[in-house]
């Protein structure tokens, strides 16, 4: 091939990778115009502090963002420590025993369940046979399940990258086991576990389909008191305003749907900081 | 291989006239160890005698068994999974490889630094605090600070770091962060301190305040050090033992080794015409 053809072949791709990114930014872009520009003039402080209601004008989004809220914050309660001591009992205590194998394989699988098997489970697990009724506790520990895999795989994957040096050290130095990991490895690896709890928790907090399986689209005209209070949260409550026939209620899921993406962004820049703490915390 | 295990047989025997045993009472005693990874045979029948409060260095080529060796003593290979160890190892008469011992008690009696410095990511206050904390060695705030100064005026680098203890271990030069690793070690008062080539990866002048470190610590502890650098093992060793494919070719008193070794073996590796 000649040097001619060869920085044209590089060329080529330079300009259809940058194409392929054109395309995935500028179809973001224009969903993100669609709602700003339908949403945006009814998102002001009253439509978060009222609740909903039958006409459009006076309808708010409180008693959701506050479900949400409360669904979020349990789940990531629940997921956190389950999944951490999952993972580390895997990736330190296990890692060669056949049935650790086992799991992991299972696992894998888990995170690609959809996530309305998870909603029947819960269904039939958390809010029948347990007994915890169409409550926050009961979407929140279904949401939990969904998150599990997530935070397992991203913690075990945290977990790799503390160098055997820093464990070495440690033992040298008297620890044993749990201390090591206790007292060096989780620090090191918090911050690839709150990234792998903020990824599971921002796709938790999008779903709809389980939470309505357990039964959180109902007409609910307060917000959650305790966790055994009964809920909705943002998406059902955006899904049930599209589904309204008057178009002043599409608006109002237009400005929901941007309350969403503000909780979202709010989650990650959270993250951010927390791990930029963690991280400097170590170097600086 | 017999005569190998003989050589350094009557190396010890040949020091025991030599060194005078009340200043120097045997510290670790090993005999007939194996050690395997898998179904490899690293270590080969080792049987060797170190004596308290001097230095011996380990030397040979790379991939003969001295460090897996040096780990066999503060019983780090434990976790290397797949691995078997036979033979005794006793330290003060002890077998530390004899049912119910405690793996961690023997590690706080058995120091180790390593080849690459490893500082936590943490301070450099924490880095030489976190083994009295988890031993629970101090009692008050203000015995840890004590005994984290002590540790680290041991390790010559109190007066380098004595204004920043809370800045990140991380920021110190190489060789600052090996003399920290090294207080770090003494934090817990061990007994033995083994090095695996704490000096490799450093400058001269580095290695040259870890060297001078050996000398004064030989007084309060037993050290044994792996080293590739002959000189080293020349400058700071009262004893050497000679490594070839997982055996102890020979062992003897330092100046010895390096003068007049009894085998050609030896003889070649010191001079540079083998490894």
């Amino acid at each position: 091939m000649s040097a001619g053809s060869r920085r044209r072949a590089d060329l080529l791709f330079q300009v259809a990778a940058l194409a392929a990114l054109v395309v995935a930014l500028t179809a973001l872009a224009a969903l993100l115009f669609d709602v700003v520009s339908d949403g945006a003039a009814r998102l002001n402080w009253s439509f978060l502090t009222n609740i909903a209601s039958r006409r459009a004008e006076e309808a708010g989004i409180y008693h959701a963002l506050m479900g949400s809220i409360w669904v979020i914050a349990l789940t990531g309660a629940m997921a956190l420590p389950i999944g951490v001591a999952s993972a580390v009992y895997l990736e330190e205590y296990g890692t060669h025993s056949r049935l650790a194998r086992f799991i992991e394989i299972n696992i894998a699988n888990l995170a690609a369940v959809p996530s309305i098997i998870y909603g029947l489970l819960g269904l039939g697990l958390f809010v029948r046979l347990m007994g915890m009724g169409r409550s926050v506790l009961a979407g929140a520990a279904t949401l939990a399940l969904l998150a599990l895999p997530v935070v397992i795989l991203a913690t075990r994957e945290a977990l790799r990258t503390v160098p055997g040096t820093i464990r070495e050290g440690s033992y040298a130095l008297g620890a044993s086991k749990w201390q090591t990991i206790w007292h060096q490895v989780l620090p090191m690896a918090t911050p690839g576990i709150l990234t792998g709890l903020i990824l599971a928790l921002s796709r938790a907090i999008g779903e709809t389909a389980p939470l309505i399986t357990i039964g959180a689209l109902t007409y609910i005209p307060f917000a959650p008191d305790s966790v055994w209070s009964p809920f909705t949260v943002l998406p059902i409550q955006i899904f049930n305003w599209v589904s309204r026939p008057q178009s002043d209620f599409k608006v109002n899921a237009a400005a929901g749907i941007l309350v969403l993406l503000g909780l979202l962004l709010t989650m990650n820049m959270v993250a951010v900081i927390v791990r930029d703490r963690f991280q400097r915390r170590g170097r600086s | 291989m017999t005569a190998a295990r003989l050589t350094s047989l009557s190396g010890v025997a040949a020091r025991g006239g030599a060194a005078a045993p009340a200043d120097h009472p045997v510290k670790i005693d090993v005999r007939g160890l194996n050690f395997y990874y898998g179904a490899k045979r690293a270590l080969d029948g080792i049987s060797i005698r170190l004596d308290a409060n001097l230095v011996t260095a380990f030397i040979g080529p790379s991939g003969c068994g001295k460090s897996t060796f040096l780990r066999t003593l503060n019983r780090m290979n434990d976790i290397i999974p797949n691995t078997r160890v036979e033979g005794t190892v006793e330290i003060d008469g002890d077998n530390i490889y004899g049912p119910g011992v405690d793996v961690v008690q023997l590690r706080r009696r058995v120091g180790m630094v390593f080849q690459k410095s490893n500082p936590f990511p943490k301070s450099i206050f924490e880095n030489v605090a976190y083994g009295l904390r988890i031993n629970g060695m101090a009692k008050t705030r203000a015995e840890l600070a004590d005994r984290v100064e002590e540790s680290l005026r041991a390790a010559a680098i109190f007066d380098e770091v004595k204004d920043r203890l809370n800045e990140s271990a991380l920021a110190l030069s190489g060789g600052q962060q090996q003399r920290l690793c090294i207080a770090r070690a003494l934090a817990i008062r061990p007994e033995i301190l083994l090095m695996d080539e704490p000096a490799s990866a450093l400058d001269p002048i580095a290695t040259q305040r870890i060297e001078e470190l050996i000398y004064d610590l030989k007084k309060n502890y037993t050290i044994v050090i792996v080293t590739h650098n002959m000189q080293q093992a020349a400058r700071v060793s009262d004893y050497t033992a000679f490594f070839w494919l997982g055996r102890v070719v020979e062992f003897d008193r330092t100046d010895k080794m390096f003068t007049a070794p009894a085998e050609k073996l030896t003889e070649d590796y010191v001079t540079g015409r083998c490894g």
